[in-house]
């Protein structure tokens, strides 16, 4: 144990910390000459499998700029980051807010009109937003495995009031899109007998998730035969894995709709190229991406033609809606009133 | 030790050194972990109108959900450490077997695992399409498993914390002096009277720690709960913060939900180190020799293996499925896509990082604490030093990554610091781990050798490289692996903060779920998974040596 050991082990262990530490050292910002345009999205969206890249590529190919996504966990961690940001943000766009959560967005007064001709929307409501553009909507629904239930329900009624249709998984309103999506589309379909209808479906439900991901992993994995998605999840089946075991089931009363929509932020640097995104989101380059990689149906024109497997797909008989207003005035009454039946 | 000490005596005494305060380090520890913590709950709090936090306390449903947390928390952890104590004897007792080393490996996986993946190994096992129902069918019996319900939460919380209450009880058996066992051998002491008198006077010094950890781990619990609960009568305050901050944004509201959960949690785990009160260790060296009089007993070999096997299938089983399932995946072209290794980089480099950050305030906190202890005899005071170290286990990350976003706002860096910050957080969430480890043994040596080297001026830099780093290496090595491992495989914050270039292996998985494509992500949650074992070995190899397995 000599002393010019220790002295050396001691240097590589500063040595090393200090490695450590310019690894961890963010890349200082190299000044662009390019302008960048910063949006906010969520995650699904920014991911390699989402449309994002396509997205990226195709708008810096007409606007030398630079576009820049973050992407969030989803819809209401979007709408959360804004207010918690406020006027601090360094958001020029946001992308994928839906209208259960525009209202509150407006209420931030971060975002600005985006003064466009609305074009035809695909969408079969009248579109009259001044601050929020839709890119893309789609129904939820209840998908079911064809191979474990033969007669699956043909109404939201006959789903409730069947007691040996099968079990079926749900996402939580309280920490999820579609899990709020099917509380609207529940309420929206019974009114004020809405609590009584939980409680009737509650002994049917085999669980509630978190989320999306943990709901569907269920179902694939057999646990139950139905579970709450999106009309278009067939397609994604039909498309990457040419399978028509799982389908939507149509519902008389209609479906409750999601509209996926942009707004454009107050007093940003880059408001121009902001408008010439917008311009691009409704255009046919970005909504042709829109069906086969956020596997939801385009809100605005396309060129090419959708998949073959969207023609196969539940057109519900009836879209169903709440204005944001109503969702955002009543949205805590609602859940207050599902969380009684549910856990009775 | 003692003679190497000795000789070391001269040239260390002649030499000038750096004399630092013994309250110094922990405090300097300690200062960081509370602004930190108060920080990010303060700038929630003034975030926003105070208005209806007082309508926040006195709600009928967060009574009912606080209640249910503590209960599930409770028996959860009730039965991880009482089921781990038999298992952690049984493997203390055979310490020679083919196979414990990879076994004890294996321990160490599914509190490293991400939530979601093991929701999926689990329902494979036991869930209603499961492998056990549809053996119960194959025999046929008509009842069915049903997981659903407080089953399914207590089955995922033993899967996630016996093996991790295991490897945090096993190394008190190490520090059984060998006077013990041959002093009992001559007294012809049966197997029951040895867990008595020998044994549990020294479990008694880790339960309380260990089982403090798994009980907040449970206390916080958030998916799984939401999930194998069957629903929302089964909800924990973790969910009703997460709606606070998500839905409803009110940050107000889940600052003082976090303050709530807070305090019950220092409550209990301060009860439970009251009730289980640390005994004194009979004095002798530490040795890991074992000349215990009961293992040749009749019937002992067979209980202990049979008890190893029991708890090794429990936990084997579900990991199992996710190796099934992974193999089953498209492997070539997960394993060929660049993005995973990236982002594999990635997460090694938080996990190192957040290893580095949670050992380095771990061993500050410590120091300070055994200093307090026998320096300054005040023994409640370092139990509470210690105590605090645990408490970053249950301010939910999501709470302080809010906070601290919200902090560092006007300083604009956020974007570009996101993984440092997510290292620091993953750091803290840690840290209890280093804690608990690596305490005892620091505490059993400081009590050993204080007097002999305060007579030797033996301190510093030289008590821990001499002193203490050949006892506490193999826990720290440990610690440090299981520190990286959890990290690895965390989601945890790097969500929260959005994510630019920052891709990382959970948040890679994740992305694969979201595009539909489950096959391809239960090949990635495999290589999450192999990769969390080469990361703990690697560190485990390079820090505790060779030996490092104990």
């Amino acid at each position: 144990m000599n002393p010019p050991q220790f002295k050396s082990k001691r240097t590589v262990f500063i040595t090393s910390l200090l490695w450590l530490l310019t690894l961890l050292t963010p890349p200082l910002t190299v000044a662009d000459a390019k302008p960048t345009l910063t949006i906010y999205t969520y995650e699904s969206f920014v991911s390699k499998w989402g449309p994002g890249p396509l997205v990226e590529k195709a708008f810096e190919a007409e606007c030398s700029c630079d576009l820049r996504f973050i992407g969030l966990e989803d819809g209401a961690a979007l709408l959360s980051r804004l207010k918690l940001e406020g006027e601090r943000t360094s958001a020029d766009i946001v992308l994928g807010l839906d209208t259960s959560l525009t209202k509150e967005a407006l209420e931030t007064g971060l975002f600005a009109p985006h003064k466009m001709n609305i074009p035809e929307l695909g969408l079969s409501l009248p579109w009259d937003d001044a601050y929020f553009l839709p890119y893309d909507y789609g129904h939820f629904a209840i998908i079911y495995d064809t191979q474990r239930l033969n007669n699956p329900p043909h109404s939201m009624k006959a789903l409730i009031e069947n007691d040996e249709g099968g079990k079926l998984i749900i996402q939580d309103p309280r920490t999820s899109t579609p899990g709020l999506g099917l509380l609207l589309w529940v309420k929206s379909v019974f009114g004020t007998t809405a609590p009584q209808a939980w409680e009737k479906l509650a002994p049917r439900i085999l669980t509630v998730t978190k989320g999306w991901s943990e709901a569907y992993g269920l179902f694939l994995k057999g646990e139950a035969p139905m579970v709450l998605s999106y009309t278009t999840s067939p397609a994604y089946h039909m498309i990457a894995e040419e399978s028509d075991r799982y389908q939507a089931a149509d519902f008389a009363e209609g479906h409750y709709a999601q509209i996926e929509v942009a707004g454009k932020i107050v007093n940003r640097p880059q408001s121009k190229l902001a408008d010439d995104f917008l311009a691009f989101m409704v255009s046919p380059r970005f909504q042709d991406l829109i069906p086969t990689t956020n596997w939801m149906f385009p809100a605005g024109r396309t060129e090419k033609p959708l998949p073959e497997a969207f023609n196969k797909l539940v057109r519900p008989v009836r879209t169903l809606h709440f204005t944001p207003n109503e969702v955002t005035t009543h949205r805590k009454e609602w859940i207050n009133e599902w969380l009684h039946s549910m856990s009775r | 030790m003692d003679q190497r000490v000795a000789s070391l005596h001269e040239s260390l005494t002649g030499r000038s050194q750096l004399r630092v305060p013994g309250w110094l380090p922990g405090g300097l520890s300690l200062l960081v972990i509370s602004l930190i913590l108060f920080a990010s709950l303060s700038a929630l709090f003034f975030n926003a109108q105070l208005a209806s936090l007082t309508t926040t306390l006195f709600d009928p449903y967060l009574l009912r959900v606080l209640r249910f947390t503590l209960w599930q928390a409770s028996l959860s952890t009730l039965l991880s450490v009482l089921l781990a104590i038999p298992v952690a004897r049984a493997l203390a007792r055979r310490t020679t077997f083919r196979g414990r080393s990879v076994l004890l490996l294996l321990l160490g996986l599914p509190v490293a695992t991400p939530v979601i993946v093991v929701i999926f190994g689990i329902v494979e096992i036991y869930g209603n399409n499961g492998t056990l129902n549809h053996l119960i069918r194959l025999f046929g019996f008509s009842f069915q498993v049903n997981l659903y319900g407080l089953t399914g939460i207590l089955i995922a919380h033993l899967f996630f914390n016996m093996p991790l209450a295991v490897r945090m009880l096993l190394p008190a058996w190490n520090q059984i002096p060998d006077e013990s066992w041959r002093l009992a051998s001559q007294l012809g002491m049966k197997s029951g009277s040895l867990f008595k008198l020998i044994e549990w006077p020294v479990l008694r010094r880790v339960l309380p720690g260990s089982a403090g950890i798994i009980f907040l781990l449970c206390f916080a619990s958030f998916a799984i709960v939401l999930v194998l609960g069957g629903g929302p009568r089964a909800t924990t305050i973790e969910v009703a913060i997460y709606q606070a901050l998500r839905f409803d944004f009110e940050p107000s509201k889940a600052a003082l939900l976090a303050l709530i959960q807070l305090v019950i949690c220092t409550l209990t785990v301060a009860l439970l180190h009251h009730w289980l009160r640390a005994l004194p260790l009979s004095s002798g060296l530490a040795t890991t020799s074992q000349n215990r009089p009961d293992l040749n007993q009749p019937g002992s070999r067979l209980i202990d293996f049979g008890i190893i096997l029991v708890a090794t299938t429990f936990v084997a089983l579900p990991l199992l499925a996710l190796l099934r399932a992974g193999l089953t995946g498209p492997v070539l072209s997960v394993i060929s896509d660049q993005s995973l290794w990236s982002a594999a980089l990635n997460s090694l480099m938080i996990a190192i990082a957040a290893a580095g950050i949670a050992f380095s305030l771990g061993m500050a906190l410590l120091t300070t604490s055994r200093y307090l202890r026998f320096h300054r005899k005040q023994p409640n005071r370092s139990e509470l030093l210690e105590l605090s170290g645990s408490l970053t286990l249950v301010v939910p990350p999501m709470v302080i990554a809010t906070g601290l976003f919200s902090l560092l706002l006007p300083f604009g860096f956020v974007f570009d610091w996101g993984l440092v910050l997510v290292a620091m957080i993953n750091g803290l969430m840690v840290l209890p781990y280093v804690i608990r480890l690596v305490g005892p043994a620091l505490l059993a040596n400081g009590e050993h050798y204080h007097h002999l080297c305060s007579e030797l001026g033996i301190r510093g830099w030289h008590q821990f490289k001499l002193i203490d780093w050949p006892i506490i290496r193999h826990p720290a090595a440990f610690s440090m692996g299981l520190c990286a491992t959890l990290s690895f495989g965390d989601l945890g914050v790097v969500a929260l903060f959005g994510t630019h270039d920052a891709m990382t292996l959970p948040l890679l998985l994740y992305h694969r779920i979201g595009a539909y494509q489950f096959e391809a992500a239960s090949v990635t949650a495999l290589i999450l998974a192999l990769l969390c074992l080469v990361v703990f070995r690697v560190i485990d190899l390079l820090i505790g040596g060779r030996r490092a397995l104990h």
